[in-house]
């Protein structure tokens, strides 16, 4: 992820603009970049894409990708879909709540991990399934997840 | 002479540590000085295999499963370079039983290749339905559309060819076709598999769409969650736009096809194709009110047809092999096959494609085979978070539209998720509200306000079953779109047949 700085943001918009995105294309562009959405990207967001403050911050609301704030260094989201239900990812989840002390949908206040809950990564025939910066892990028991998480030295 | 060596680069295959394993056999091969070629292939959708690797030989493609790093100094030993005996060889790729009883056309060559290698494509009879598409009027395309019989994979079932025709029939200036891949139903991933498997079929059923109904522009919209899908997804659309099977002028047509990938915001309702568009527009995805139907008025307030990618990726064979040959198969007004999905607690997890009409029981037992936990089955979900969860009695419906319909069930997009003795369906049954609570749109009361109710009520110690049956009732009636008037499915399918779940007191007296 690169840091947030406003040049960088201002451009990534004016750019999904110009090559006729919407704005949800520039909320992508910046998630994928910075991780999140600056609240200081807000108003340059209203002018170039035309919509209100209470627009804006309306779509970025709706979508469970979006985020206002950074999200911690390594993101770990857990399915918590049926599949992964059927072969245990609620146990599996508590678990990593109370190792982390985390509750999904958590950052720690190191700002090191992020949980998150994601429905569904398409690997439902080898739950539990999760992601871990952006890595795909599937057939995941506890000690599997611990190792993982170990090596995120966090 | 070297010998090419398959290892899928799919996300699940990755996820199990297909690219260690890559890594490992190129390592080896090298210290020994044997010339081999790793050629990176999508997966076969035997997810229970995976990461299957195969090795060409004179015999042809020899299998290997479930391989890990740690097996490959072994297969090097086995002599696996020329089909030798290993405890984790499957014989002939194309013989392995899984895959022998199937009978597949939409994904007949997912996994055969490098997923993004035209050549390939090509070779294996790809765009030859675009071919014959060229060389006929729109009419002819939808002609051959509508004898097929297809109807939209995505879960609601509608016939292809009238929504083709009501966007070919409409005058516009500009016209749009947009791929529904938003799979985010639970147990679903065929979408997932031949995006990542098979890109170019996508490619080719949308142009083929596109020359039926007169757009010339088209959309992927592709749910962030797959990412890896992303990736082959635009690096085979550049490919094919070099080749000219997109762009302008396609193959010296004189017609053109632009198309992109749009990336989703992990909202589970933008699979509804109002909400869909309101999201590529850069809005909430919030539900439209219909009509105006999409197919009139949809994107940018112009003519949209809106598939489920495995609906578009029927479309290619049905040119080349004709409307009849597809409408041959299956049962009923169920024609052609459907890819179903096995997941869950169950053994041979994976994707099975085999005309409509065979039994529940048939995929579960004679695929599946049985649970992975080996305890028996309880329940099975089919169709997503917003199917009815059924109980072995019901196994023995053929699957087919019609009579999952009779059941109160429906068929959806193929996910079928096993669940063993072990599930307390009452928390299945409060997790379909919770669900819905979390992901409404808010457009409509019965669902914003019911389904956050709802799961209220099945917390509760004791639920009052009678209020949770009126609430299902008025979000069946009264919800705008299928995430309100479907959620009911689950949880009412969840007591009525596992009534012993919901009833504390009697449960406790039983134990």
């Amino acid at each position: 992820m690169t840091r947030w700085n406003e040049t960088k943001s201002r451009a990534l918009i004016e750019e999904t603009q110009a090559r006729g995105g919407a704005l949800t294309s520039a909320l992508r562009a910046l998630t994928d970049t910075f991780g999140y959405i600056d609240p200081a990207a807000i108003p340059p967001l209203m002018q170039i894409f035309s919509r209100s403050r209470a627009e804006v911050l309306g779509v970025i609301s709706y979508y469970d990708d979006f985020r206002d704030t950074p999200p911690g260094n390594h993101v770990v989201r857990l399915c918590q879909a049926e599949s992964c239900q059927a072969v245990g990812a609620r146990e599996l989840t508590e678990l990593v709540c109370a190792a982390t002390g985390l509750k999904l949908g958590e950052t720690s206040k190191d700002g090191k991990l992020t949980l998150e809950a994601v429905y569904c990564l398409g690997l439902c025939a080898n739950g539990p399934a999760a992601q871990v910066d952006g890595k795909p892990l599937a057939e995941l028991d506890e000690n599997k997840l611990d190792a993982k998480l170990a090596a995120l030295q966090i | 002479m070297s010998t090419c060596i398959y290892i899928p680069a799919d996300t699940l295959a990755i996820a199990l540590g297909a690219d260690e394993v890559a890594a490992s056999i190129a390592s080896i091969a090298k210290t020994r000085g044997l010339e081999i070629e790793i050629v990176r292939n999508g997966s076969r959708g035997l997810c229970w295999a995976e990461p299957l690797i195969e090795v060409e030989t004179k015999s042809g493609r020899m299998a290997y499963g479930n391989i890990g790093q740690t097996d490959v100094d072994g297969l090097f030993e086995a002599d696996f370079l020329n089909g030798g005996k290993h405890e984790k060889f499957l014989g002939l790729a194309q013989d392995i039983t899984y895959l022998k009883n199937q009978q597949r056309f939409i994904f007949k060559t997912c996994g055969l290749y490098d997923p993004c290698d035209l050549a390939a494509y090509k070779a294996h009879g790809g765009f030859s339905g675009l071919h014959a598409a060229l060389k006929v009027t729109p009419d002819k395309i939808i002609d051959e559309v509508e004898i097929s019989g297809l109807r939209g994979r995505g879960g609601a079932a509608f016939p292809a060819a009238i929504k083709w025709r009501t966007v070919l029939g409409a005058k516009a200036a500009q016209k749009y076709i947009v791929c529904n891949a938003d799979e985010g139903d639970s147990g679903t991933f065929a979408d997932r598999l031949i995006m990542e498997g098979d890109p170019y079929r996508l490619i080719e059923g949308m142009v083929i769409a596109g020359l039926a109904t007169g757009a010339n522009a088209g959309v992927i919209y592709l749910r962030s969650e797959y990412p890896w899908a992303k990736t082959m997804l635009d690096k085979a659309i550049a490919i094919a736009k070099a080749a000219n099977w997109l762009g302008n002028d396609i193959q010296g047509s004189g017609k053109s096809f632009n198309l992109s990938v749009f990336v989703g915001g992990g909202s589970y309702v933008c699979g509804e194709e109002t909400a869909l568009l309101e999201s590529l527009e850069g809005r909430a995805g919030i539900v439209r009110s219909k009509p105006p139907l999409p197919a009139l008025e949809g994107l940018y307030g112009q003519p949209t047809l809106i598939q489920n990618v495995i609906t578009l990726c029927a479309v290619p064979d049905i040119l080349t092999r004709g409307g009849a040959w597809h409408q041959a198969l299956g049962t009923g007004r169920s024609t052609g096959t459907m890819c179903f999905q096995l997941a869950g607690d169950v053994k041979f997890g994976g994707l099975v494609e085999v005309p409509f009409g065979q039994t529940l029981r048939d995929i579960l037992y004679e695929f599946g085979g049985g649970t992975r936990s080996g305890l028996p089955i309880k329940a099975v979900q089919i169709g997503g978070p917003l199917g009815a969860y059924l109980p072995p009695e019901r196994f023995d419906t053929p699957l087919d539209y019609e009579a999952f319909g009779a059941i109160g069930a429906g068929i959806g997009h193929g996910g079928i998720v096993v669940f063993n003795e072990n599930a307390d369906m009452r928390k299945q049954a409060h997790f379909a509200f919770a669900f819905c609570a979390h992901e409404s749109c808010g457009k409509c009361t019965p669902c914003r306000i019911g389904a956050v109710r709802g799961a209220e009520l099945l917390a509760a110690e004791t639920p009052d079953l009678g209020l949770v049956h009126d609430l299902c009732e008025v979000m069946v009636d009264g919800s705008a779109c299928a995430m309100g008037s479907m959620t009911p499915i689950p949880v009412q399918s969840a007591i009525r047949h596992f009534p012993h779940d919901f009833n504390v007191r009697q449960r406790l007296a039983a134990e």
